[in-house]
Formats: C-alpha cells, structure tokens, sequence
C-alpha cells in the first residue's frame, strides 16, 4: 500500500522522449535497408545509434542530476523499483520465447521429421543437429570438414565463463555490501572486479564464437542448432555488453562520489539486471551447452 | 497509381454503387440463402453437423435465458417508469451457482465432442492411400499403391475472373483432373506441401487439415454417396490463395479402377513423347498452355508484377538456354520462384521455355527439346 | 502524503505542449487522436475489401493487393487503434480514479507514445512500395514461409512491430508503476475502480507476451535474412514452431484486447443504473482467472494444423473453460442492471450493446474451441464474424461508450446527445448487417482471407458490404461530434452524471492540468 511521504516529483516537458524515437525510427529504417542491401542504409543506421546513444546518455544525465539534487523522495524511487522490476521481467519473457523454441525444435519438430521417411529419408534425429539438409554433427569441439559442423562442447570455455559470472554475481553484491557500509572503496573495487570478469567473459565469448566459425563450421546457417545457439547465446552477450555499459556508468558515479547507503537505486538496478543476465547464463550452460 | 489503374478503380466504384442500387430492387427474398453446413456425405461430416447443430442449440437456449433478464430489466428497471434502484450488490450463493453450472454444461459439451473427435484421428485400417501436396496455387495427388500421380489446377478462364465472360456455375470451383475416389472405402490422406502451408478442405467430407512444407499430416474419408464435391484451399498461401480449389468425383469401385488404368496408358504414352523430337510448332502450342501456370506471377504476357521479374527480354529468358532451363527446373530457393522440375515432364518445361524465348516479346529462335532437359536434370 | 511539485510556468504551448509533454491527460489526449485517425485508415482498408467482395470476380484491387489489404487492415486496428485508444484512457483515466497526481513514470509515459506514430509510418510506408513487393501481405499472424517469401514490406513490418513492443511494454510498466505506487492514502487494492483494476493485469499481460512477440518476429527476420532455419524443416526448424509462439502472444494478445473494455463497461453499467457494481470481487478475480487462462489455450487457433490428439483435448478443454470466468462478467452486468434505476444516455446503449453483442462473439467463440466443429469452422467466414463481434461490438463499442462517458469531463462539454443516440444507431444497425451474415458464409463454406468467391456467397457478401459502409459513414458522425463537443459543446458539471461514483468525478470538467496536487482522502 503506497503512504508515500514529501512531494512527488513530476518532470518538466521533456525533448528526450519525441527525439529518441526519432533516433529509434532511422535506426529501424536503416535495418531494413541494410539488410536488403540498399544504399544508405548503414549510415541511417549510424545516424539513429547516435541519436539513441546521445539522448540516452542526456536523459539519464538528467535523471542523475535530479536524483543527486535530492528531488526524488521515496515514493519516486519505488517507482523506478517498480519500473525496473517489470522491465527485466518482460526481458526474461523475450529470452523464453527464444528457449521455448530450442525446447520445442528438440522435443518435437526433430523427432518428427525423423519419423517422416517419406519425405526425409534416412534422417537421424538426433540432437544435436542441423536437419536433413544441414551440415552433419560430428563429436564436440573437433574439427569440422566440408558440410560438417562440430556442436560446442560444455566443459571448455563456457564452464569457465559459467565460473566467471558467477564470480562476477558475488563481487557486484559484494560493492553492495561496501555501499551500504559506506565502505567507497569496497563498492569501487567491487565493481571494477564485476567489470573486469564481464569483459573476460566477453572476450572469451568472442574467441569462442571466431573458433565456431573459423574451425567447428558451426555458425548461424548450421541448422536449428546453429540458430537456438548463436541466438541464444548471441541476445545474453548482448545483454551482457550492455550490462558492462550499466555498470562502467556507476563505477564512474561511484568514483564521483555519487550513491549513499539509503539512497542508491540507480546501483540496485544495474545490480538486478547483473543477476538477470547471470540467471540467463545459467540455463544457457545447462539447455543450450550441457544437455 | 497509373492514370489507367485510376480510371479502372472509379470504374468499379461506380459499377459498385449500381450494383447496390440493382441488387435492393431485385428482389432479396428469393436469393437461396444457405443458412447451415453444406449436406454432408460422410460418417464424420455427418456427426459433425450435428455436434454443431447440439452447441448451437445449447448456446441459444442460454443466450435467451441469459437475455430475456436483460431486456426485462431494461423494460421495467427504468428511470423514466419511476423505478428506484435497489441497493444490493452481491450474492455469494448466486454467484457460486452461476459459476458451476455454466461449467457443467461445457462439461456435457465436451463429453459428445471428446468423442467425436478421437474417431476423426482415427486413420488406421484404411483401404487406399493418396498423398496430397500444395503448390503454389495447384494440388499435386498421387496414388502410391497405383502408381498414379498428376496435378489439378483451376479450370476457370481468366475471362469470367475479369468479368469479361458471365460466371459459369462452378464459377472458381472447377478443375482440370479432379482427384478420383471409390465410395464406401476408407480413404487415407497423406499430406504435405511444397513450398508454404495450404489446407485441403472439402466441407461435405468433414476434413480438412493443413499441409506443412517438409512435415506429412494424416487424416482419412469414407464417402457415402457417389458425386462431385467441390472444396478449396484454407489457409493463406500467397496471391492466389484464392484460386486453388478442390473438386473430388466420387464413384464407383469398378469406375475407379478404369480410372485408375486409364491414367496409367496416359503416363505410358507422356513417356514415349518425351522420348521423339519435337518441332517448334508443336512446342509453342504446348508451351503456351504449360505458360498459364507461369503467368500468375509473370503476367500474361511476360510483363511481370511487382516482385515478380519480368519475362520479356529479361537476362535469364534471352541468355544461354541452359541458364533458362536450370532456373525452371531448379526454382530459386527463399523466393516464390519454387523449382518446377519435379511438377512438370520433361515435354512440358521444353516446350513452357521454348514458349518464353519465342514469345512475351522475345525472339531468340531457340527450339528446346525434351532430351535437353532429361540431361539437365 | 504525496503532494505533487508541480511545476508551475512551465506549460509550454502551441505544438512545443505536445511533443514535449510529461502530462498524462495530454498523452491520453495524443493517444485518443492518433488511435482516432488510425480508425479511418484501418476502417478505409475495410472498404476496400468489402468494396472488392461486394460480388464475385475482381473488380477494384488485384488479389496481391487484396491481401496487403487484410494484413494491414489488421494490424492497424489491433495495434494502431484498439490498443492506443485504451492506453489513451488509462493515461486519462487511472490517476484521476486513483487519486495521483500523474502517471508514475512521466516522461518515459511521452517516451511510449512519440514511438507509435513513427512505427505505423514505417508500417504504412509499404503501401507506397509497390514495385518491391508492397506491404506484408500475409496475414496479420505472419505465417512462416509464406513471410519469408515477402518483399521488403515485410522487414518493414518486423522493425515496426519491434517498436511497437517497446512502446507497448514501456506503457504497461507505467501502468503497473502507477497503479501499485501512486494510489492515495486509503484507495486499497480492493477499493480501485475495476477499470484500473482490468488494465493492471491488462499490463501484466502486454509485459508478458509482447516481447515474446518480439522473439518471434526476430526469428522471422533471421530466417528471411541471416540464414538461420527455425522455421524450415530442411534445416530441422518447424513452420508450426512461429505459430506455437505467434499463438503464446496472439490469444492472451486479444483479451488485452477486451479486459480494458470491460473494465470501461463496469464503469459505465452501475453509473446508468444508479446502483453499484455486482459481484466487484468476483468481477476482479474472473478477470485475474481469465488473464491466467489465456497463457494456455493458444493452440486453439492451431487444431487444423496435425496436433496430437491428447493436445487438441487439452487446448479445447481449457479453451471452454474461459466461458466460466467470462460468463460471471456477463451474469455480473446483467444483475447491477437488474433493478436498478435506468436511463439510456449514449455511454449506456454501447454498453447494453456491448453485452448483447459481445456474448454473441463470446459464444460462437465457445464454438470455435469445440474441435470437431472447428474443424469446418476455421479459416472460415465464421472465424472473421466470431472476432468482429468481440473485437468491433466489444472493443470498439466499449471505446465508443467510454468516449461518450468520459468526454464532458475531459474537454468540460456535454456532447449533442441527439446525434450521439444516431451515431450509436447507426453503429449498431450498419455493424450487424456487415457481420451478421458473415457467420452464415463461414457454415456455407466460404474461405476467409479471399479476393473473389463462387456464386453461392453473392448475397451475404452484398449484405456485408452494405453494412460496413453504413457502419463506416456513421464513424464520420462520431468523428463530426467529438470536434463539435470539443469547440463549442454546453458546459458540463462536475459530477456529469448523477449516478457517477469515484473520484474523478469530484474533479472539475475538465480537471485542473495537475489533478490531485494533494492527494485526496479515500474512506
Ligand atoms: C477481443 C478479442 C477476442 C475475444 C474476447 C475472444 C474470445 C474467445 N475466443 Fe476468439 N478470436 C479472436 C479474438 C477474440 N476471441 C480473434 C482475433 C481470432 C482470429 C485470429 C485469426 O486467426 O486471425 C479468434 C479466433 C478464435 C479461435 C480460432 C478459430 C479458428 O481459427 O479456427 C477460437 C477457437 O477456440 C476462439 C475461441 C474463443 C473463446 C472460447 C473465447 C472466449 O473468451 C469467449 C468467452 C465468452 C462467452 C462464452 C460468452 C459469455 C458467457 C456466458 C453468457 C456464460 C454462459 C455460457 C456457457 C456456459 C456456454 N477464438
Ligand atoms: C480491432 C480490430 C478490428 C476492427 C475494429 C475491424 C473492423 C472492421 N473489419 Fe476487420 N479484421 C480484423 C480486426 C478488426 N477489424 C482482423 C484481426 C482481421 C484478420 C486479418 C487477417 O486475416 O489477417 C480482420 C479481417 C477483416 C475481414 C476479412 C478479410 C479477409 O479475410 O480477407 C473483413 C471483411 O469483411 C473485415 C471487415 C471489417 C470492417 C467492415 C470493419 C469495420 O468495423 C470498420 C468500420 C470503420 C470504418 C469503415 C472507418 C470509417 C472510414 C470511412 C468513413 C472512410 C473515410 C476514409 C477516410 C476519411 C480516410 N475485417
Ligand atoms: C509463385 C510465383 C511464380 C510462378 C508460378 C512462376 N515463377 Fe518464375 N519467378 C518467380 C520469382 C519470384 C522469380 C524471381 C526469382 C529471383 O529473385 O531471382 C522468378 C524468376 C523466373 C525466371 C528468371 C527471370 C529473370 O530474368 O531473372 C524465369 C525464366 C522464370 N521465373 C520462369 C518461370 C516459368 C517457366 C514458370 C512456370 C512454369 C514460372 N517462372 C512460374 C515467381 C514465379
Ligand atoms: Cu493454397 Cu491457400
Ligand atoms: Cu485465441
């Protein structure tokens, strides 16, 4: 039940909004024209990310500066609490949409055009796989030959990454133990540790993904396997990125001075979203690598 | 928009307008107005129509009770009649009562329902099979235990779409081969499709199911009634979605095989044509009939229609033959140009590309014969 | 207790008020005009599709058109005016019934809004892309491989449905935020009009299954463009894997549909009858059971499609099942009405309408999920008649109603109620005669999604297209009126209606730019 205290604060008109669709329009149109080849394209493509990039940038500055100007009561802050927690919750249903396909391709549609023999002769539907017309699957992470591709084994690289963002999980809460201790340089440290493991696991995350290409003939045009992959695991690295982003902002907030033990949304919120994306990983490892 | 395309839309609004005018003078009251199911010939249409007939009946004895407390109240329950409204606004037995019964009598709707259903999924113990395949915009049936395959495409000339010619009777539910069905066997379907998803439905029957690219749906008939029954495709395949019907002659077991032998001389005598060398007349004649196939995408004279290219002096249709030929055999993967090697004979595909490089504008002077495209299939 | 700063000396003006603003009656105002106009645009390609199967043969479009025509009719209704006009009422609406000050989140409330225009510019631009294929022509449901056979207006439709899904999710998370965080004092969970309550778990909704829509379409781009196969068996995909998705979002997608329209309707009934809502309780939990229902019956659009048999039995089973929840909404209508103290202004007759027509559509959807039946009953003219009468009769009514209930507080004027008793006669006559007759085509057997047909159908088809003209010139009455109302209507009081309860209409018509600058005392 809301008792909400002091006055709520209502924000004065605002460009932002109107020029960031803007931004969101020349980056949709760009897309499409990219992808069908057409000329200007990638620049309008360009032109929208800076758009996006700039207002997001000024907005949240904005929203910074009001939040370390003191306008935000309480009753403000739930509101982005709230705001935030919906938010990742609609990102988890995007993510289900993607693993429902991967549970669906693997416990139906194969199985089924294993059983068509009139029109899929000799197919073997076992996962994982590319189709009848894809490339063959050959042991994990062996070298693949022409019209072969070798699935990505478990216990390498992502086992090790699985290890990293975990680790990176407990270092983000450990810089929240620090902030509500008004220990600065426990958050800061805490944070450039959580920033750190984020980039290794990208980084390994793209060496993984050159290797695919380069050595597994694992890539996007492998079949089902290949698209529930590098979709699933292609849309988390994104998510990762960004959550890197979030938190390089709030390590520099942090450095500023910014945050206090009762007053530090801005960090819980990046600190939620971490925890998302670490949930993410977790079932990645277990649906999409080990099973 | 052209000029022309203007003029032929207020055209047709004006012709629109008239025709309203006409039609509410003509006399309404003695259109045939089908109110219910088409008459039914099979076991399953036939229960079917009177599960349909039972809801039906369920729901308006409901929509009545349920109504006749509205209107009464709006007649009487009115402010200009003085009434005063009462104060309550809840009820707990009520409203667990009007929450159990509607439950119960969807209940008693899915017993009969249940039941009906599980016959129609039912495929086993089937006395002859036939494989249906969708194509855009054609139905391709095959009898396997026959060794009888053909394709069966509207018959209904271009003329009476465009208004030209007065509609026929069967006025886009006609074709050239209808599929053949003894009566009184049960009759198994295996369907698939070949490019996108259609769906063969024919009402009389009770069946229809859709055909999945690459996925193979069963399902099964027993005709009661010897006679022709029309039906179309259901579900959105693209531009011509609505000119793929189906039309299914039923007779007799001994018609049936005549039928069945007929077919099989025909596919012998197709073999050896293929075999001769043909002449350039004789292509062209061909070729032009195999064109109408071509035409809903490449116009009927090659001018082509928004994404779909041109004949007329394209690259393809005036370049090297055998590039022609291989783009007609083969199709183009991920575009509606889908490969007509398997659908049409080796006579045909001759005589259709011969027909484009000698028509539509062109003049290459190519004759194409069958052998040529034996070899490069 | 809350309070609000408001910020005085700052209401810009001219154009600047619009673009810029954080006021939630502003965007609701934006949100009602842009659904408005889209109704015209969405309403006109309705014409041109009943104009083409006024009789048999073509006449005014080619069959390529014909089914741009279908799918953008679609989307544009679904996504361009249903789905905005009740956004627009919530804006307008759920601060004013709860007592805030704004909608929790102003500026990101902008945010949702200045993103539709440009999506259905995108969208609409592929109409004028005729030489490339034009605008999706598909179907509104997109089927996989006929969307990947599309031409460009087809990724034009994937990149503006992605910005759909962000406005539409970016809204109900305000909505959510609002609701949960911005009531006064007293105003319990309990004690929320059942409109705000129908558009809460409407937000819930819209969060769950619009970025699963998102996915979906994703997917298509990926198969049209990247070389991937979800949907291409030869690469181990399944076509019938997009619809499985489609359908997780599609079904709960129709009743965010209708919720908010019944949260409208059980504003507008008590308000007529002078007596309060029946059964508020058991309005608020069949609408949480129908919510819940809905993420598992989506197969039922799919039972042609060769599931397993146990499949179809769960999927019409459950499908059934929301008859119970739905039919409580009905019965509880029908009660508040009963002995009351009726009077029949226009907000009144939609809504009567509303709950004759839309058990109508209810009930020959309860006909639809018997699967036997929809065996001849799918991809029919019965499937077109069963959605127009929840989706026109229901949705669009409900708008319709809500328009006329809430107009005098929103602009300050009474609207001319002659004219507004035609327009809703009008409405009512030309929409059965256009749909009526659709359910008897659909049982004849008459395909939808068809540019011509055999000559059986002549003479329903004839009725429903002279009912949708009707239908769509008594529109230009509605859209006469509002103009009228807006500029010169008589004065209207505070309360409106005597028999209206609940907080907004202790606010006066219209309410102040700021509305409850501290928060009110709810008992
Ligand atoms: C607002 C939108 C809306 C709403 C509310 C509904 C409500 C329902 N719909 Fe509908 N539906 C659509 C929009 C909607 N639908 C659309 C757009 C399509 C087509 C999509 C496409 O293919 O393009 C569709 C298609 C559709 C199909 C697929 C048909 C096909 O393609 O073959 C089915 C099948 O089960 C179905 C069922 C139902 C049911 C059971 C309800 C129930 O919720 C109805 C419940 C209501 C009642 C039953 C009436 C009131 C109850 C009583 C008075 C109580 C007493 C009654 C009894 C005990 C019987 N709908
Ligand atoms: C909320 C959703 C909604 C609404 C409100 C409507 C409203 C209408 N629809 Fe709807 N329709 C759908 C959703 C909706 N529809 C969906 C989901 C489909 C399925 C698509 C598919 O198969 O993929 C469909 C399909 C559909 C078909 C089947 C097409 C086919 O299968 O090929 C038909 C045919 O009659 C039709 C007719 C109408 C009519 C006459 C109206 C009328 O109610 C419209 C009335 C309003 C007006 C007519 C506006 C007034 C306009 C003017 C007066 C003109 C002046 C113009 C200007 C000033 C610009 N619709
Ligand atoms: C369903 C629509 C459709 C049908 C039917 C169709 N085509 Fe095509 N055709 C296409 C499309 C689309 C292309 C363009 C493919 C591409 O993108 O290169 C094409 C390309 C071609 C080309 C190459 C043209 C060029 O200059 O690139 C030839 C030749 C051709 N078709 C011949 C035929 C013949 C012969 C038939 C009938 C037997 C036929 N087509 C039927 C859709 C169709
Ligand atoms: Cu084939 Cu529709
Ligand atoms: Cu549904």
């Amino acid at each position: 039940m809301s008792t909400a205290h002091g006055n709520y604060y209502l924000p004065n008109p605002s460009p932002w909004p109107i020029i960031i669709s803007f931004g969101l329009f020349f980056l949709a149109l760009g897309a499409v024209l990219t992808i069908n080849s057409l000329g200007a394209g990638p620049w309008l493509m360009l032109v929208g990310t800076a758009i996006v990039a700039y207002i997001i940038a000024r907005w949240f500055g904005q929203v910074i500066g009001e939040s370390e100007g003191g306008i935000y009561n309480k009753q403000v802050d739930r509101s982005f609490r709230w705001g935030m927690a919906w938010f990742i919750f609609s990102e988890v249903m995007f993510f289900a949409a993607f693993f429902g396909a991967l549970f669906y391709v693997r416990q139906f549609s194969v199985p089924w055009i294993g059983e068509t023999e009139l029109l899929w002769p000799g197919f073997d539907a076992a996962w994982p796989t590319a189709g009848p017309k894809g490339p063959m699957a050959i042991t994990p992470d062996t070298v693949a030959g022409a019209n072969q591709f070798s699935p990505m084994g478990a216990w390498g690289i992502p086992a090790i990454n699985t290890l990293i963002l975990l680790s990176s999980g407990a270092t983000v809460t450990w810089a929240h133990w620090g902030l509500l201790k008004d220990n600065r340089a426990q958050l800061i440290t805490g944070l450039f540790l959580t920033i750190a493991l984020g980039i290794i696991f990208l980084a390994l995350q793209i060496y993984e993904y050159i290797h695919a290409y380069t050595e597994l003939g694992l890539t996007l045009k492998a079949g089902v396997y290949g698209a529930t992959f590098f979709m699933l695991t292609g849309f988390h690295g994104f998510h990762v990125t960004l959550g890197v982003i979030m938190l390089t902002v709030i390590l520099g907030r942090s450095l500023k001075g910014h945050f206090r033990s009762d007053h530090h949304f801005g960090f819980e919120a990046v600190a939620w979203y971490w925890h998302f994306v670490d949930v993410v990983w977790l079932f990645l490892f277990i649906f999409v690598y080990w099973l | 928009m052209g000029i022309t395309r203007i003029k032929h839309v207020t055209g047709a609004i004006t012709r629109l307008f008239l025709g309203i005018s006409l039609w509410s003078v003509s006399g309404l009251a003695l259109a045939a107005y089908e109110l219910n199911f088409q008459k039914p010939v099979t076991p399953i249409a036939e229960e079917i129509l009177d599960l349909h007939n039972l809801i039906i009946i369920i729901v308006l004895i409901i929509f009545v009770i349920v109504f006749s407390f509205m209107f009464y109240s709006i007649v009487v329950h009115r402010k200009s009649r003085g009434y005063k409204p009462a104060k309550f606004h809840d009820n707990n037995t009520l409203e667990i009562v009007w929450t159990i019964i509607p439950f119960l009598i969807l209940v008693g709707m899915a017993i009969p329902s249940t039941a009906t259903l599980i016959k129609m999924e039912d495929t086993s113990e089937s006395e002859l099979t036939v494989k249906i395949t969708g194509y855009q915009w054609k139905w391709r049936y095959d009898y396997p235990d026959h060794d009888v395959s053909f394709f069966s495409t509207l018959s209904t000339p271009r003329d009476q779409i465009e208004n030209k010619t007065a509609k026929g009777e069967n006025y886009l539910l006609e074709v050239d081969n209808p599929v053949v069905l003894p009566v009184g066997k049960k009759v198994r379907f295996l369907i698939t499709a070949n490019d996108v998803i259609h769906a063969w439905w024919v009402p009389q029957f009770g069946v229809k199911k859709d055909a999945i690219p690459g996925f193979i749906n069963e399902m099964w008939t027993r005709i009661d009634e010897p006679g022709t029954y029309r039906g179309q495709c259901a579900e959105l395949c693209g531009k011509d979605h609505g000119y793929m019907p189906i039309v299914v002659e039923a007779v007799s077991q001994q018609e049936f095989d005549k039928w069945v032998s007929l077919q099989r001389n025909k596919a012998v005598a197709a073999q050896a044509s293929a075999a001769q060398k043909w002449s350039k007349a004789k292509l062209m004649a061909r070729g032009k009939q195999v064109y109408g196939q071509c035409a809903a995408c490449h116009g009927a004279n090659g001018e082509g229609v928004g994404p779909f290219p041109k004949l007329t002096g394209g690259k393809i249709t005036t370049g090297p033959v055998a590039d022609h030929l291989k783009i007609v055999i083969q199709g183009k993967p991920g575009t509606a140009m889908q490969a007509f090697g398997p659908q049409l004979s080796d006579v045909d595909i001759a005589a259709v590309v011969t027909y484009e490089r000698n028509a539509l504008g062109n003049n290459t002077g190519d004759v194409v014969q069958p052998s040529q495209v034996k070899a490069l299939r | 207790m809350a309070t609000a700063t408001a910020h005085h000396g700052a209401h810009p003006t001219g154009i600047s008020r619009w673009l810029f603003t954080t006021n939630h009656k502003d965007i609701g105002t934006l949100y009602l005009w842009l659904a408005l106009i889209l109704f015209f645009v969405g309403g006109a390609m309705a014409l041109v599709i009943r104009a083409e199967l006024f009789e048999p043969g073509m006449q005014i479009v080619d069959p390529h058109f014909f089914n741009q025509m279908t799918t953008m009719h679609a989307l544009i209704m679904v996504f361009g005016v249903v789905m905005p006009a009740f956004v627009g009422f919530a804006n307008w609406q759920i601060p004013m019934m709860i007592g805030a000050p704004d909608m929790a989140l102003p500026r990101m409330n902008n945010w949702s809004f200045w993103i539709l225009p440009f999506a259905f510019v995108l969208l609409s631009s592929t109409l004028f892309m005729q030489d490339q294929g034009g605008a999706p022509s598909a179907g509104w449901t997109l089927y996989p491989p006929l969307t990947i056979q599309g031409g460009i207006g087809t990724d034009f439709a994937i990149l503006s449905i992605h910005m759909l899904g962000i406005s539409s999710v970016l809204g109900a998370i305000n909505v959510i935020a609002t609701i949960l965080n911005m009531r006064a004092p007293g105003m319990t969970l309990m004690k929320m009009p059942l409109f705000v309550w129908t558009w809460l778990i409407t937000a819930f909704l819209l969060l769950a299954v619009m970025p699963v829509f998102a996915g979906a379409v994703t997917m298509l781009l990926t198969d049209r463009h990247f070389g991937t196969s979800f949907f291409d068996a030869a690469g181990g995909g399944d076509p019938l894997l997009f619809q499985h998705i489609f359908w997780f979002f599609g079904h709960p997608e129709v009743y965010i549909l209708i919720l908010p329209a019944f949260g409208i309707v059980s504003q507008i009934i008590p308000t007529f009858a002078r007596k309060p809502l029946f059964g508020y309780n058991s309005m608020v939990y069949a609408t949480a059971s129908i919510a819940f229902l809905s993420f598992v019956v989506w197969a039922h659009h799919m039972f042609t499609v060769g599931l397993p048999l146990a499949g179809e039995l769960f999927f019409m089973y459950a499908t059934m099942l929301i008859a119970v929840p739905t039919g409580v909404k009905v019965f509880n209508w029908i009660t508040t009405m009963w002995r009351g103290s009726m009077t029949f202004e226009t907000p009144m007759l939609f809504a009567v309408a509303f709950v004759f027509l839309f058990t109508i559509g209810g009930l020959s959807g309860l006909m639809l999920a018997i699967v036997p039946a929809d065996f001849q009953y799918h991809d029919t003219y019965f499937v077109v008649a069963h959605f127009h009468y929840v989706l026109v009769s229901g949705a669009i009514f409900a708008i319709l109603g809500g328009a006329y209930y809430w107009l005098p507080k929103w602009t300050g004027h009474m609207y001319n109620e002659t004219l507004g008793k035609w327009h809703f006669w009008l409405t009512v006559i030309g929409f059965n005669i256009a749909f009526f007759p659709q359910h008897f085509l659909g049982l004849a057997g008459m395909p939808r999604r068809i540019p011509d047909y055999a000559l059986q159908f002549t003479e329903f088809n004839q009725w429903s297209t002279v009912g949708a003209f009707l239908l769509g010139f008594a529109q230009l009455l509605f859209l006469y009126l509002v103009v009228q109302t807006i500029r010169s209507g008589k004065k209207a009081s505070t309360q409106v209606w005597d028999g209206a309860k609940g907080l907004e209409w202790t606010l006066p018509s219209p309410p102040p730019y700021h509305t409850f600058a501290t928060a009110p005392k709810v008992k």
